[in-house]
Formats: structure tokens, C-alpha cells, sequence
């Protein structure tokens, strides 16, 4: 009985939540419908597994930016300045035998020269935006172009291939036979949601986001909060940086492009209010999956990815519109 | 010293210097034939920065206008070839109405839907540029296919010299193009009702929804003017390029952002002007070509850009908030 109620209250509270599982289990059901040979192949959904990671692990960053209403426009910049890094420091270590055999050492130093980038450029993001006062979309906008061109200046270009072995795993490998990055992803997610719902930083956070002033005059220390998103924003990039290198075995300047508009969807998708103060780490992930689904689904179909681009497109503003339309009937 | 704190003459006075600096390392930077040069490649990116000018003055931004220039160029030249249309001023007309549709679509979720125009920006780029290579084509239109009246025009100069070595070169008409938009929207901007009611917009909507602007006309003015400016745009330069490519302008829009940041405007709306974003396009074109003539790589290119934004965007930052304290 009190199982039952605790239920319906948690539907009521987030109404959006629903919606998204609602819409999931839609495009679901289509898709199966249009090709039920194809879609519902283990492989399909074991493939999914491995590319939705990196996705989802940009929409959270992309959320947590947003959480203070502001935006990451160098997430993508940041995660394939991160693999680039690793992948020049295993070029620089490897042996005789070839950057396949690298020891495990230097590969977690290579994670560690990640993560530090991803840290170094949020932190340097969240400087420009709280020292310098410059909007989050013009600052991230600019950094995003320097870390990308850092990027073609570190490579000259063409891609950086091959990557040690446990490097690989990270973005190829399975986990009890789940894949290496999905289990990675669920962690994290976990670890994010945690974060933001039971810990001062990330109620802080939220309020920021929701009334500056009043957080202000509250005596939040709004400047090293949004400082502190920012930072973890980039780390979240990098360790999408650090999938997306092991998993394709290379690094380039002008990996994943598109992935920025698409995190940005999933994330307001997601239910993130772009002005600050909403966003879950639930709702994103549901998103992400719709989405892999729906994308999954067209390229069985044989859409081409020109085509899933308008399609994403579109739904970013059937999504507004009904977002929209949701708050005025309230 | 009044004069000395508009931020037009700060930044002609970093232009003047800059090129003062890159003339002493390479002296070639001041032949005619470079200047010739620079002014043109200033054309196309000044028309779409005098769009993204007016909506940033508004408190907007626009990341879809690449995509519409290339969506009303490739649908004009289709169309052109499709009825065997030879002309100029037709197809001109027909690319800018259907960039200011587009900018219609983008006014209409903005102002309808009060959604961020980044957001909404993104979205309708990502579509336009989706239906257009996913629906339209994705093979390029070559020399030999364009239409000839669009290559004749492109290829016209108002001043025509000959080198030493026999060679011609020339500044080419577009930039005269380019100048008569620009004081038209500097017209607009400065003397005409819809004009002030842009700043005011940007100043405060609700203030200038109060006195008695028409938040809504206004909306759908800005965003169609810069679609159509966009859609004018990306025809003029497969004119001048001799080619209409379907894949073009794909990362342009940070390139016209930073020459409009440069040149002053603020995007919280309110400041701006056309002198300034003439300036900042012309600083921003300089500095990316003269990295050659400086003989920094060009690997370089986009970390200048993005430092370049970067500087720009603190300093109208700084200035705003002395404005405001």
C-alpha cells in the first residue's frame, strides 16, 4: 500500500520523467514496428550500449552547465583535445613493440592527462566566466575554437591512431558482458545524480540557477560554484573524450561535431530548463536512450545521417513548442 | 575627448596598429594587390555579420544563418538551372526571400515560444542544413554548370589595374555591394522607427514593449532582415567563387560572431553598430590571412580566432559593467 502511494508521488513529481519513458517505449514500438527483423537484433542494442556513452556522457556535461544558466559550446573541443593528449603521450612512450603494448602505468597516466585537460579547460572556462564576467555562450564559444585548433595544432591535422591496449578496453571491452563504456557511463551517472540531489555543491547548485539573487543574498558563494560546474563539466568531456578515443582507436580535431547540437537537445529534451535551476541526471539519460533508439532506427531504415540531422532538428523544436505549450496550460 | 571613449575609434586605432605591426614584418601586407584582396574577402562575411549585428543588437544570437546562406544558394542555382534561368537580379531576390523564411521560422519559436535563440538557432540550422543534403543533394555545382550571368557579375570590378608582369587585378564590385547594404542598415538602424525599436528591444523588451514598440513586429523584422541577409549572402559568393558547393560555410557562424563581437556589440543586447562591425570584420579577415604573410603556420588559425573571441568578448564584458556601475 504505502509502496504503492510512494509510486504515484514520484510520478506526480516528475511529470517529465513519465513523458520520457512514455515517448521511449513510442519510438520503441515504431521502430520495431517498420523493421522488426532488424531492430530487435541483440547486436543492434549491444551496439547501441557502446556509442550511447559518449553521447550521454556530453548531454549530463552539457546539463551541468546549464544547471546555472549558462552552456558548454567546448565540450567537443575539450573532449578530443583530451584523447589527442593521451595519444600523444603514448606516441612519445611507446616502445619498440608499438603503442598497442603500452604498460599499465603509463596508461593511467595517460587518464590522468585527460582528466587534467578536461579539468585545466573547464577550470578555464569557469574563470573566464566568473573572473572575466564574459557570457558562458561567447566564452565556451571562443575556448572551444582554441581547444579545437590546439587540437589540429597538436596533430597537424590527420588523426592520431592506434592506442594501447587497455586503453581500448575502456571503449571496446565488457564488464560481466556489458560494455566497458556503458558500465562507465551508469557509474557515473549515478555518481552525478548523487552529486547534484544529496551534497551542498549540488543544491547550491540548483538554487543558483533558479533565483541568482536570492542565492546571492542567501550567501551562496555563487562565483566558486559555477567555477566548480564548469570544472566538472569539462572532466565529464574528457572522460567522453577518453571512450570515444578507446573506442575508435584514434583521436582527431573533428571528431564528433555533431554531437554539440545533440547534446544540447537531449539535455533540454532531458527536461533541463536552459535558464538555470532544472535538469536531471534521470531525465537526460532517458533522452539519450530515446534518442540512440530513434537514430538506431533510421540508419536500419537507411535514412541518411544528413536526413537524422533534420530529424534531430526538428524534434528540438517540437520539443520547444511542447515544453512551451505544457507551461501555459498549467 | 568624448571621441576618444567610442568604441569605434578604439577599435580603428588597434586596426590601424595591428597593421601597422604586420606591414613591418612583411611589407607585401600594403600592395595594392593584397589590400584588393582583403577588402573581398571581407564581402561575404560582412553581409552575414550586418545580420547577426542586427539580432545580437536585439539581445539575440543567430548560429542558423550559414545555413540558410547555403540552403538559398544551392536552392537558387537548382532552380535556375532547373527553368534555364539566366539573370542576376531574380535569382538575387528569390535567395533573399527565402533566407528571410527561414528567418521567419527562427522569429516565429522565439518570439512565440520565448525559447533562447541560441536554442532554437541551433535547431533550425541543423534542420535547414539536414533537408538540404539529406533531401536536396550533396554534389557540388561546377563552373562548367553555373549559370553564366551569376559568374559575369561575380566577376566584374570597379577598378581594374595591370602589374609590371602583365597580369590584371582588380577590386571587385561586391565590395560596392556590400557597402550599400551596410549604409542602408546603418540608415535603418539610426533614423527609422523599426530601427530604434531593435535597440530598444535589446536595452529591455519590456521597457520597450511598455513605451509602445511592437515586441512582435520587431522580432520577425530582425530575424527575417538577417535570414534574407544570409540568404543574399550565400548566393553572391557562389558568384564570386564560381561554385556552388552544398557543403560551404559549415563553421562560419563563429567566425561572423567574433567579427561582430570585435566590433563592439554586446550580446546582452542594446549596443552595436555598423561602422564598429565593419571594423571588426575587417580585423578579423586581416588577422586570419595575414598569418601567412607573418609565416605563422596556418595550424594556428583557429586558437588565434578563438583568443581573438576570447580577448574581444572580456573586453566588451569590462566595458559593459563600467557602463552599468
Amino acid at each position: 500500500m504505502k509502496r504503492e502511494l510512494d509510486f504515484r508521488n514520484l510520478l506526480n513529481k516528475d511529470n517529465n520523467i513519465v513523458q520520457l519513458i512514455a515517448m521511449t517505449i513510442l519510438i520503441f514500438v515504431v521502430m520495431t514496428a517498420l523493421s522488426p527483423d532488424k531492430f530487435l537484433r541483440y547486436y543492434n542494442f549491444e551496439s547501441i550500449t557502446y556509442t550511447f556513452p559518449e553521447l550521454g556522457l556530453l548531454s549530463i556535461a552539457m546539463m551541468i552547465a546549464m544547471l546555472t544558466g549558462g552552456i558548454d559550446l567546448s565540450v567537443i573541443g575539450i573532449a578530443n583535445l583530451s584523447g589527442i593528449f593521451a595519444g600523444v603521450m603514448f606516441k612519445k612512450f611507446a616502445t619498440d613493440a608499438g603503442v598497442a603494448d603500452t604498460g599499465f602505468g603509463i596508461v593511467l597516466l595517460g587518464g590522468v592527462v585527460a582528466l587534467g585537460t578536461g579539468l585545466v579547460a573547464g577550470a578555464l572556462n569557469g574563470l573566464l566566466i566568473t573572473r572575466l564576467k564574459i557570457t558562458p555562450i561567447l566564452a565556451t564559444l571562443g575556448t572551444g575554437q582554441v581547444f579545437t585548433g590546439l587540437a589540429i595544432v597538436m596533430t597537424g591535422g590527420p588523426a592520431i591512431v592506434g592506442f594501447p591496449e587497455a586503453w581500448a578496453f575502456i571503449g571496446n571491452g565488457k564488464i560481466f558482458g556489458l560494455a566497458t563504456p556503458f558500465v562507465l557511463f551508469v557509474v557515473l551517472a549515478c555518481l552525478i545524480a548523487f552529486m547534484l540531489r544529496r551534497t551542498t555543491f549540488g543544491i547550491n547548485l540548483m538554487l543558483i540557477g533558479t533565483n541568482p539573487k536570492a542565492a546571492l543574498f542567501a550567501g551562496l558563494k555563487r562565483e566558486k560554484m559555477v567555477l566548480l560546474s564548469y570544472m566538472l563539466t569539462g572532466v565529464m568531456a574528457s572522460i567522453a573524450g577518453i571512450i570515444l578515443s578507446g573506442r575508435t582507436n584514434a583521436a582527431k580535431s573533428d571528431y564528433g561535431t555533431s554531437y554539440l547540437l545533440q547534446a544540447v537537445l537531449i539535455a533540454v529534451l532531458g527536461g533541463t530548463n536552459p535558464a538555470g535551476g532544472r535538469g536531471t541526471v534521470l531525465g537526460v539519460s532517458i533522452a539519450v536512450a530515446a534518442l540512440m533508439l530513434l537514430s538506431s532506427g533510421f540508419q536500419i531504415l537507411r535514412f541518411s545521417n544528413h536526413l537524422i540531422d533534420f530529424i534531430w532538428g526538428v524534434f528540438l523544436l517540437l520539443v520547444i513548442a511542447l515544453n512551451a505549450y505544457k507551461n501555459r496550460s498549467r | 575627448m568624448a571621441w576618444f571613449h567610442k568604441s569605434e575609434v578604439v577599435i580603428a586605432g588597434i586596426l590601424v596598429l595591428a597593421m601597422i605591426l604586420i606591414g613591418l614584418v612583411n611589407p607585401a601586407f600594403w600592395s595594392l594587390d593584397n589590400m584588393f584582396s582583403l577588402l573581398r574577402s571581407n564581402v561575404i562575411i560582412g553581409i552575414m555579420a550586418l545580420g547577426v549585428l542586427l539580432v545580437m543588437i536585439s539581445g539575440g544570437i543567430d548560429v542558423s544563418f550559414p545555413a540558410f546562406a547555403v540552403a538559398a544558394m544551392y536552392l537558387t542555382i537548382k532552380g535556375m538551372l532547373y527553368f534555364n534561368y539566366d539573370g542576376v537580379v531574380l535569382p538575387f531576390v528569390a535567395a533573399a526571400t527565402m533566407g528571410a523564411l527561414f528567418g521567419c521560422l527562427n522569429a516565429f519559436f522565439v518570439y512565440k515560444f520565448r525559447m533562447i535563440p541560441l536554442i532554437v538557432t541551433l535547431g533550425t540550422g541543423s534542420m535547414v542544413r539536414g533537408f538540404l543534403l539529406g533531401v536536396v543533394g550533396t554534389s557540388m555545382i561546377n563552373i562548367n554548370k553555373m549559370p553564366d550571368a551569376l559568374i559575369d557579375f561575380g566577376k566584374s570590378d570597379i577598378i581594374s589595374m595591370v602589374k609590371p608582369d602583365g597580369t590584371t587585378y582588380g577590386l571587385t564590385a561586391m565590395v560596392a555591394v556590400y557597402v550599400v547594404l551596410a549604409v542602408a542598415l546603418h540608415i535603418v538602424l539610426r533614423y527609422t522607427m523599426i530601427g530604434r525599436g531593435v535597440y530598444a528591444m535589446g536595452g529591455d523588451p519590456e521597457a520597450a514593449s511598455r513605451v509602445g514598440f511592437n515586441i512582435r513586429k520587431i522580432t520577425f523584422f530582425i530575424y527575417c532582415v538577417a535570414g534574407a541577409l544570409a540568404g543574399f549572402a550565400g548566393l553572391l559568393h557562389s558568384g564570386m567563387i564560381w561554385l556552388a558547393n552544398p557543403r560551404d560555410f559549415v563553421g562560419l557562424e563563429l567566425d561572423v560572431i567574433a567579427a561582430v563581437v570585435l566590433g563592439g556589440a554586446s550580446i546582452f543586447g542594446g549596443r552595436g553598430s555598423v561602422l564598429g562591425t565593419m571594423l571588426g570584420v575587417f580585423m578579423l579577415v586581416m588577422v586570419k590571412n595575414s598569418l601567412i604573410i607573418m609565416k605563422i603556420d596556418t595550424t594556428w588559425q583557429r586558437v588565434v580566432v578563438g583568443v581573438i573571441i576570447v580577448i574581444a568578448t572580456a573586453i566588451t564584458a569590462w566595458r559593459d559593467r563600467r557602463a552599468n556601475a
